[in-house]
């Protein structure tokens, strides 16, 4: 079982950050289930989270035993961006928290697999998935921003309150060899083109909290954080040593 | 919200893989074609059908009528001459 | 789940069919009422030109041919076809729930994405089968208003809860399995949408079923707590999954009819029976009991005798007293609700992008237009 009491080292480090963001997304995104604006949306909501627990899957089997490390572990051992982890909120906040991730994990995932180290041929596989999911926040986003009144002040708001998130993906993470200047402009430059286009406004709040302790990546994580894991882990907690 | 805004059909059509032709794999709702294409995408390729996508609006397409059907596709009916089985070729006759 | 079956018989006749058959009849018929209107003599020659239309249906369905959207079809296949199918497609997207409440407590990745992808499939399934209900002139909107008002049913089986994980493999494996007793036949249905949909829903299926055993499988072999969980889950899943078949063959009020159009191939005591005699082996590679004292092999017969089914509950469940009857459509409904806002947004913007009203060719489309 692992434990926050072993430093991990550089390379478990990288692949639990990314694993995590992936695994707790898809999470969030399989709370839609059953809930989703529209049939189609089910399919398509269901694709992305499915894509993501795949590399979910790969990159925790990468340092370790997956279930161990997905069910196991306390709340402060999980890597994950508190972006990744804010509860769905309406389909206009789930698609500003996937626009903003989506775009960092295209852009990140593109620089891995352009490099060559350990993660290249993950990244190269996931890209392409993940060039997906942000061709769906971008079409949502231009729809919702551009569609009613209701719906251009939803997605709004949705941007505006997750905005405070983003600083983080920018944050140096121990092992992840990437040019974290350039994927920060290029983040910004997209995601400000795409809130655009939708008649949207860039948020021009902080995009960090002011606590300086840290955030997700120091496993510091948000309240809801912890109910989700509660959910997630208790049927496996419950049984100790089984198989599923 | 009522039918008013639902949003219209699209028919889909799928190449399986590279050399066959598309093919009518079934419809769905979308607002517009693009989303048509990428719900087309979730729900008729997820599990590797296809290489390809069409999408068409249903109301756009013009169909031949049922009641048709004899004045269009029985005169065919009539002209063995078109088809290669039609002829007798002397057996030993190569290449034919 | 895959595709659930419809209970053809106990659903009360559809009051609100009207407006709907008279759109079908509008948009699949137009031909036909052309020609019918044109006709000259009125309606001495209407009267044959119905004859003969009806002849021809028969003859269609007589010769195991495919009947297909435009095709002149009676009012009350038509009207059928659409109970039917929709009953169908809301079983699809009503299943979700009961699966999808384990979703975010898988005990394992692997299981967690099996979970989604099947529930996923169900989604897809459901909307297969609005597909083929929008060829015979319904709007989906329209099925999804009768589901939510309660004027078209849902399978019942899913108004009961998943209390345990194990449920989730026994609804695999028994309630997916008898849905596919049920749905194999439908594939060789007289409409041809139909017939069509149920074939890419039954290729999808099989994984379900599976997936379903293999999972109650490791929870027979697990732990003792596992094992528990695995029987009383499929204790409180097998009668209902009987059930599932509709009641008995001479209380079936839709069947015959339905037998005659060849949408519906075998009687519901025939697939119960086939279901019961598929799963006593499966149970015993297992390691599960099925609840029943009564269920025993009958060399006689060449199939398994068993208990008495409680059709009280049946019926009572069905009429809306089951244990989740009120949850599962609330949260249906609530979804639909909820998801107005997201609909009318994407619709108006297709709307400004096009620079053109587009709700008209919403009310006209009609699928499979190309059958």
């Amino acid at each position: 079982m692992t434990t926050t009491s072993t430093p991990p080292d550089s390379r478990t480090e990288a692949a639990l950050a990314l694993g995590d963001d992936a695994l707790v997304l898809s999470h969030r995104l399989g709370e839609w289930a059953g809930h989703a604006p529209v049939l189609e949306e089910e399919v398509a909501l269901a694709n992305i989270a499915l894509d993501l627990l795949g590399q979910a899957r790969v990159l925790l089997s990468s340092v370790g035993d997956e279930d161990e490390l997905a069910y196991l572990r306390e709340e402060r051992a999980f890597r994950n961006l508190q972006l990744v982890e804010q509860p769905n909120g309406d389909f206009a906040h789930t698609i500003a928290r996937q626009l903003y991730f989506s775009t960092y994990q295209t852009l990140l995932y593109g620089q891995l697999a352009a490099a060559d180290g350990e993660l290249a041929p993950l990244a190269a596989k996931a890209v392409k998935e993940v060039a997906y999911h942000q061709d769906h926040a971008e079409q949502w986003t231009l729809r919702l921003g551009d569609g009613t009144a209701e719906s251009h002040a939803r997605i709004q708001r949705g941007l505006d309150a997750l905005w405070r998130f983003t600083g983080e993906m920018f944050q140096p993470v121990v092992g992840l060899d990437i040019d974290r200047t350039a994927l920060r402009e290029s983040w910004t430059a997209s995601v400000t083109a795409v809130i655009e286009r939708a008649t949207l406004t860039v948020p021009s709040g902080p995009q960090s909290g002011a606590w300086t302790a840290g955030a997700g990546r120091q496993g510091l994580h948000t309240e809801p954080f912890g109910r989700m894991l509660a959910e997630m882990q208790h049927l496996h907690r419950s049984h100790p040593g089984a198989s599923w | 919200m009522s039918s008013s805004t639902e949003w219209p059909l699209w028919e889909i059509f799928v190449r399986s893989r590279r050399g066959l032709s598309h093919t009518h794999a079934g419809s769905l709702h979308a607002p517009d074609a693009e989303m048509a294409l990428r719900n087309a995408r979730d729900l008729y390729t997820r599990r590797s059908e296809g290489v390809s996508l069409w999408v068409v609006p249903a109301a756009a397409i013009t169909a031949s009528s049922p009641d048709e059907k004899d004045s269009f596709f029985e005169p065919a009916g009539d002209k063995p001459y078109r088809h290669p089985t039609f002829y007798d070729i002397p057996e030993g006759v190569k290449h034919l | 789940m895959a595709t659930r079956r419809t209970i053809e018989s106990n659903e009360p006749n559809d009051r609100s069919g009207g407006s709907l058959r008279s759109r079908g009849t509008e948009m699949a018929t137009a031909a036909a009422q052309k020609a019918a209107e044109t006709e000259p003599g009125g309606a001495g020659s209407t009267a044959a030109r119905a004859a003969e239309q009806q002849a021809a249906f028969d003859e269609a369905v007589a010769a195991d041919e495919r009947i297909e959207p435009r095709d002149w079809m009676p009012d009350a296949y038509r009207t059928s076809l659409i109970r039917q199918i929709a009953q169908h497609a809301h079983s699809e997207i009503i299943g979700m729930q009961p699966e999808a409440n384990w979703i975010t407590r898988a005990p394992s990745l692997r299981r967690k994405a099996i979970l989604m992808a099947k529930a996923q499939d169900e989604a897809g399934h459901g909307l297969y089968l609005y597909s083929a209900a929008e060829t015979l002139g319904v709007s989906r909107d329209e099925l999804l208003d009768k589901l939510h008002s309660g004027r078209q049913k849902y399978s019942s089986i899913f108004n009961y809860p998943t209390l345990t994980w194990a449920d989730v493999g026994a609804i695999g494996w028994l309630v997916d399995g008898a849905a596919i007793t049920n749905q194999v036949p439908l594939c060789r249905c007289s409409y041809g949408p139909y017939a069509r949909a149920m074939i890419r829903v039954c290729k999808e299926e099989s994984f379900h079923q599976r997936q379903g055993y293999e999972s109650l499988l490791a929870l027979s072999r697990g732990t003792q707590a596992q094992h528990e969980m695995a029987q009383d889950a499929v204790n409180r899943w097998w009668w209902p999954s009987l059930m599932m078949f509709g009641p008995p063959d001479e209380e079936s009020s839709h069947s015959e009819q339905s037998m005659t159009w060849k949408i519906k191939r075998h009687s519901n005591d025939e697939l119960r029976q086939r279901f019961v005699d598929i799963c006593v082996p499966q149970a015993e590679s297992l390691g599960l009991t099925l609840p029943d004292p009564d269920l025993k092999w009958n060399e006689a017969r060449g199939h398994h005798d068993f208990g008495p089914i409680d059709w009280t509950e049946f019926w009572d469940v069905l009429k809306g007293n089951g244990p989740c009857n009120d949850q599962r459509i609330t949260q249906r409904r609530r979804a639909h609700e909820e998801g107005a806002w997201v609909r009318e947004a994407a619709a108006a913007y297709a709307t400004k992008q096009a620079g053109a009203p587009r709700a008209d060719t919403a009310a006209t489309a009609h699928g499979e237009a190309t059958a």
